[in-house]
């Protein structure tokens, strides 16, 4: 499914999410691109930079659209969505485990993959920053990990494809100890398995 | 990995003069010098035998009551003379120099029985009246445990407050970064309460958390995620036995023994959300204690067992609650600020310990559950885990310098501090023992 380059895909993204009537508030060079072990890319995003929102069902197929720009349309949509599921780590407040709005979009389309994909299971990983005790943080980090539990639940996810697991402060993402390191840390990743 | 360190050692115990008088008087001595720690002279013990010592017992008992921070040993090299026994004692030496006591004594190697003997005596250089003396003796690995029994005896003997110097700490250590791909090594570590004679009883890539002692101090409870998610763990300090106690499904954690032996509180998500169990260690049985949809975490138990403090969020912001295990209803103890977490009681049951967060800083408080009042013992941004000393006079934590973990200790009454060195790098989770004699 690498049939387009990620500099690509992004720019198909924001210009959707343009489209839709949403402001982006950041800068492309603010979003981090990693890959992990398994050759996997995660997209991360940072402060500014995560306005990808609401530009779900943004395309309106009019009635004279012909069957050649519907399909490409699909075809568009069903790309992007790939490129949504990229976006892997879900990012929280200091102390809070509620979904940001910003992370929606990309929960979505994890959570319609899901739907479609009864057979593929995720681990949702919660992780906290290091500010606090160590206990709290691993219950806070569960409770991350159950906020977007529940928010694919909501959207059409068996409960049997998802685990919660949470490793607290214990593996952090970021190594400083500063607000830019503890915001990185503060997550919940989504592992297919 | 348990490398097997004897600690049982035998006190063949002469009590010379047993003359515990003037307790009293020696404990209005400290509260009138208050701010000042106690000047003593200890005098290098004489080595009777032809061999050499293989520790040094002047350096660690002087070290010991050092790091206590309510005494204030004389340097050697400002010694008038060096007795070893009672008839060469001048108490006008010792007054010259304005010291209050005076330790001396000798070690003497036996080729038969390949004993150490150590023989000491305390003197009170202003009455002019020796305090205490004794004679111990053990084997070679059992040096350091004579000379911290030693400075125990002297310890109580003028603060009347029973020394905790024979005690041992657990902690965790972390060498790699978890940021990254390198390789991680997590131990779980158990040392002198000087830092010294460290072992490890448990090795693995994946972290440990929570070391919690029993009460007889012969095990260790903990959360080991070695499995890939945290499961709880007790082990044997002696042997090395392991048994895993909770590994339900989501959270395993924070483990604290009862006083008594017989049980752990424990917190369990198993039932949906971050709740305290307790679990009968023999029947395996689980009681439920907390009914929240807030997170409920970090029991500690009351001395007399009758009631359990905790961490809870069901106000909004983390705060300590107690209740007590027969009626169960919660009752907030903290109101300052918007952290305060992880409570654990004194010894005496009186006060509790806990992190708290003021103006983005977190620290160690201490309540008094009398009075009610709060203060902070602490002023490092990330202070975290303490743990009291059992005579309730230390309090160890840890907290950040530089970029490295590591573990700190403070006199409960903010008078002192010292950090204590680390053996691999990152240094947290310390929990200290109870007494162990």
């Amino acid at each position: 499914m690498k049939a387009i380059s990620t500099k690509n895909a992004l720019a198909l993204i924001f210009s959707a999410s343009i489209l839709a009537g949403c402001s982006t508030t950041g800068t492309t060079e603010d979003a981090d691109i990693n890959a992990d072990a398994n050759g996997v890319t995660v997209t991360d995003q940072e402060g500014g930079s995560e306005s990808y929102g609401q530009g779900e069902g943004a395309a309106v197929v009019t009635s004279e659209m012909d069957a050649q720009k519907a399909e490409a349309e699909r075809l568009a949509k069903e790309k992007e969505a790939g490129v949504l599921r990229e976006i892997r780590t879900f990012y929280f407040d200091f102390d809070k485990s509620s979904v940001k709005p910003e992370s929606r979009t990309a929960l979505m389309a994890h959570a319609a993959f899901l739907a479609a994909n009864p057979n593929v299971n995720v681990a949702l990983e919660g992780h906290s920053d290091e500010r606090g005790t160590k206990e709290y943080n691993l219950a806070l980090g569960e409770r991350r990990g159950q906020s977007v539990e529940r928010f694919l639940v909501v959207n059409g996810v068996a409960r049997t494809q998802l685990e919660v697991v949470s490793f607290g402060e214990e593996k952090p993402a970021a190594a400083g100890h500063d607000e830019s390191s503890w915001a990185e840390n503060r997550r919940v990743m989504i592992q297919y398995k | 990995m348990h490398k097997n360190i004897v600690f049982t050692y035998i006190i063949f115990t002469i009590l010379l003069l047993v003359s515990r008088l003037s307790v009293a008087e020696l404990m209005i001595e400290i509260t009138q010098g208050s701010d000042s720690a106690i000047p003593i002279a200890i005098v290098p013990f004489t080595n009777k035998s032809a061999g050499a010592i293989p520790e040094n017992i002047q350096k660690i008992v002087s070290a010991d009551l050092q790091r206590s921070g309510e005494f204030d040993p004389l340097p050697t090299n400002r010694m008038l003379s060096l007795p070893d026994s009672a008839k060469a004692v001048y108490y006008r030496d010792w007054r010259l120099l304005k010291q209050n006591y005076l330790l001396i004594g000798n070690v003497e190697y036996s080729k038969y029985t390949k004993n150490y003997k150590i023989q000491y005596e305390l003197f009170d250089v202003n009455q002019q009246q020796r305090i205490i003396g004794e004679v111990v003796s053990g084997g070679e690995k059992s040096l350091r445990d004579l000379a911290h029994h030693i400075s125990d005896a002297i310890y109580e003997a003028v603060t009347g407050v029973r020394g905790a110097f024979s005690t041992k700490i657990a902690y965790i250590t972390l060498q790699g970064s978890p940021v990254g791909k390198g390789k991680l090594e997590y131990r779980l570590q158990v040392a002198d309460s000087d830092g010294r004679r460290s072992f490890t009883l448990l090795k693995t890539s994946e972290p440990i958390i929570s070391p919690s002692w029993s009460p007889d101090g012969k095990k260790l409870a903990y959360v080991s995620f070695e499995s890939g998610r945290p499961a709880i763990y007790t082990q044997v300090i002696k042997s090395g036995k392991r048994t895993l106690v909770s590994s339900f499904k989501g959270l395993n954690g924070a483990p604290a023994w009862s006083p008594d032996g017989k049980k752990l509180a424990l917190t369990l998500s198993k039932d949906g959300n971050a709740e305290i169990y307790n679990l009968d260690l023999a029947t395996k049985k689980l009681e439920r204690y907390t009914r929240h949809y807030g997170i409920d975490t970090e029991a500690s138990w009351s001395p007399d067992g009758h009631s359990v403090v905790f961490t809870s969020d069901r106000s909004g912001t983390p705060q300590v609650y107690r209740m007590n295990i027969y009626d169960l209803e919660p009752e907030r103890l903290t109101f300052e600020g918007r952290y305060n977490a992880r409570p654990r009681f004194s010894g005496d049951g009186n006060s509790l310990f806990f992190v708290h967060k003021s103006n983005g800083s977190f620290n160690i408080a201490a309540m008094n559950l009398k009075a009610g009042n709060q203060t902070t013992l602490t002023e490092t941004p990330l202070d975290e885990s303490p743990s009291l000393a059992p005579n309730d006079r230390m309090l160890i934590y840890s907290t950040q310098r530089g970029r490295k973990g590591v573990l700190a200790v403070v006199s409960v009454d903010g008078r002192s501090k010292y950090f204590l060195p680390s053996a691999f790098g990152d240094v947290r989770e310390p929990a200290w023992s109870p007494f162990l004699r």
